[in-house]
């Protein structure tokens, strides 16, 4: 049941989304977590016309974090009004049950409503209502799912937030988009005839880094999305890159060949007072501040090969993290600081790897041979990657346990650099 | 007091004239350049077009057969070091090519050349990013040995954003693991 399950091709009502304007992602779900919970989410009702499939979102955000088994909940609709006898769902295996509508406001405003109930202690768990316009609906239907997925795991939702990745769609083609967290509703923040890389989240979720190859040379770029506004926050003698957000959003970590080979420096968010932080004889690039903004972990190959350092946000007390192998780049570390996440190369293969900080056990997460640019989802529970299957660059995502697995890809092109956004605030 | 003001200004304008002598000395001194050929001295001549409403001034545009860049039999026509990876080790069968382009840059210290460093496309783009400035910089370290001078080398890399190769196998990655000599 489980490997039908995983192997199981699963469109997501993000198709029914798709706008002929932007290449949106496909999912497919490729592994499932070891216990299910089982959950039964029956049809909404609809009062007039409905542009989003809200149910099949909220079906569709629960089964791709592969925690949840969906129950069928029969075709008719059931609303938070409706009369339902939570024993016949306990019935049929579901412990727990939702129901919802969803109705047109005379002011051409959408009021989306549900209930969630414990079929097995015959309660109900959580109801709210949402009156918002059509372009929310969708971002409604994640926080419903948000909510269900907090009331029945007890952790955080990640549907509400959204990630960013590169696009390139022809060989001068390049977009950094943004989407839902299910790659729906993807929206081009810049197109560019010249490379983009490395986007980077301010803690906020209102401003992305990045590096773009526009003017000929890689120069870091600071762009606030909801108003396209962008200016330059390093463009040095020679190269700019890795740009790498500080906590408190005052300050950000870049990597610079100014004064020679690639070394990590701290700019402010207005492009201010540079300093340099590492003072090595190789490379150090890939900066990334632990979420207490003490530490940087960064890609450094002083010892010969590339392999993880951390260090004091100032540049001081540098220390050798990753042991394992000979190759490990792309360090991240988990929101709670416990793991640590980058790509390590083993017999060949580059796949994601954790370890967990205190006991320094290692785990390989993935079934891919090309994995480049893990991000974890703000509760942690995910990391998403890039990947190459069939030739193309395409999003996977993985379970910090390595069971759950689905995979992300556009209509055509290739995808990459992804990174996850952080709550919504 | 009246009589004074009238020197003083006079004395300036001798100093400028002196002054606009000087600078315009070592101008003088330089004699007109030759035309490097009869023919094409002609051709950029710009012709009165009161004189024949009906002349044609040809411009020849074909590359000069002298410009050793041009001539692909040269061994300056090859303008790619290629890499091992995770490597920037000049590896010894490119010495000669770098040697070329030094002796050249050294007896043309007009010309500048941007060398572009590449990687394959395994592993981390910024990585690959920082390997490829590497690369760069390991071809420029060579030529400035060879009497290069600084101001004729800039560098820049690439990474793994620009590859030569398309394809997941070695023929591919090895061609994308390089340096290129662009001249400006």
């Amino acid at each position: 049941m489980l490997k039908a399950l995983a192997h199981a091709l699963v469109l997501m009502a993000a198709l029914l989304g798709l706008s002929p304007a932007t290449a949106q992602l496909r999912v497919e779900i490729t592994g499932v977590g070891s216990n299910q919970f089982p959950v039964a989410v029956a049809n909404f009702r609809r009062d007039g016309e409905i542009p989003q499939p809200v149910d099949e979102i909220i079906r569709a955000n629960l089964q791709r974090s592969g925690l949840f088994r969906l129950i069928d909940a029969g075709s008719a609709p059931l609303s938070e009004t409706s009369a339902v006898s939570l024993p016949e769902f306990k019935g049929r295996g579901a412990d727990a049950l939702v129901v919802g509508s969803v109705a047109r406001l005379a002011d051409g405003r959408y009021d989306l409503r549900f209930r969630l109930y414990d079929t097995v202690k015959q309660t109900q768990l959580d109801a709210l209502s949402y009156v918002s316009s059509a372009a929310e609906l969708r971002l409604n239907a994640h926080r419903i799912s948000d909510r269900i997925f907090e009331k029945l795991t007890g952790e955080r939702g990640v549907f509400a937030t959204r990630i960013a990745y590169v696009a390139q769609l022809a060989r001068d083609r390049f977009e950094l988009h943004i989407a839902d967290a299910d790659g729906a509703g993807a929206q081009p923040a810049l197109r560019s005839r010249e490379p983009i890389m490395s986007p980077a989240w301010s803690a906020d979720g209102s401003r992305l880094a990045y590096v773009s190859f526009e003017t000929g040379k890689p120069v870091v770029y600071v762009h606030t999305i909801a108003t396209g506004e962008r200016r330059v926050l390093a463009n040095f003698r020679g190269s700019n890159s890795a740009p790498a957000w500080a906590p408190d959003g005052r300050r950000l970590a870049v990597v610079l060949t100014r004064d020679g080979l690639s070394q990590i420096y701290s700019i402010g968010a207005d492009g201010s007072d540079l300093q340099r932080l590492t003072r090595s004889a190789g490379i150090d690039t890939e900066p990334v501040f632990s979420p207490d903004g003490r530490f940087i972990y960064f890609t450094s190959d002083r010892g010969g090969g590339p392999q993880i350092y951390r260090m004091n946000a100032d540049g001081s007390n540098v220390v050798r993290v990753t042991f394992n192998g000979d190759y490990n780049v792309s360090p991240r570390i988990s929101p709670d600081g416990r793991l640590l996440a980058y790509v390590g190369r083993r017999g060949g293969r580059f796949q994601v790897h954790t370890l967990d900080l205190a006991t320094n056990q290692e785990l390989a997460l993935t079934d891919t041979a090309l994995d480049e640019s893990p991000s974890f989802a703000p509760n942690g529970r995910m990391l998403l990657y890039a990947t190459e299957v069939g030739r193309r660059g395409i999003l996977a995502s993985v379970s910090t346990d390595g069971r759950v697995r689905a995979r992300l890809s556009g209509p055509s092109g290739d995808v990459r650099e992804p990174t996850w956004g952080p709550f919504l605030q | 007091m009246r009589a004074d003001r009238p020197m003083r200004l006079l004395a300036g304008a001798i100093f400028a004239l002196l002054l606009a002598a000087c600078a315009s000395v070592p101008l003088e001194d330089k004699p007109p350049a030759p035309p490097a050929d009869a023919s094409a001295a002609a051709g950029t001549k710009p012709a009165d077009p009161k004189a024949d409403p009906r002349a044609v001034a040809s411009v020849d545009a074909t590359p000069r057969a002298l410009d050793p860049l041009a001539d692909p039999a040269s061994p300056l026509a090859k303008r790619s070091i290629f890499f091992d990876f995770d490597s920037f080790v000049v590896k010894p069968e490119y010495q000669p090519v770098v040697e070329a382009h030094g002796k050249f840059l050294v007896a043309n210290p007009g010309r500048k050349v941007t060398i572009e460093g590449h990687a394959d496309e395994r592993g981390s783009r910024e990585y690959n990013l920082a390997l490829g400035q590497k690369r760069a910089d390991a071809v420029k370290s060579r030529l400035r040995l060879l009497g290069v001078a600084e101001g004729q080398i800039e560098t820049v890399s690439f990474g793994e954003e620009k590859p030569m190769a398309l394809g997941s196998n070695e023929e591919a990655w090895a061609q994308n693991r390089r340096a290129d000599l662009n001249y400006r």
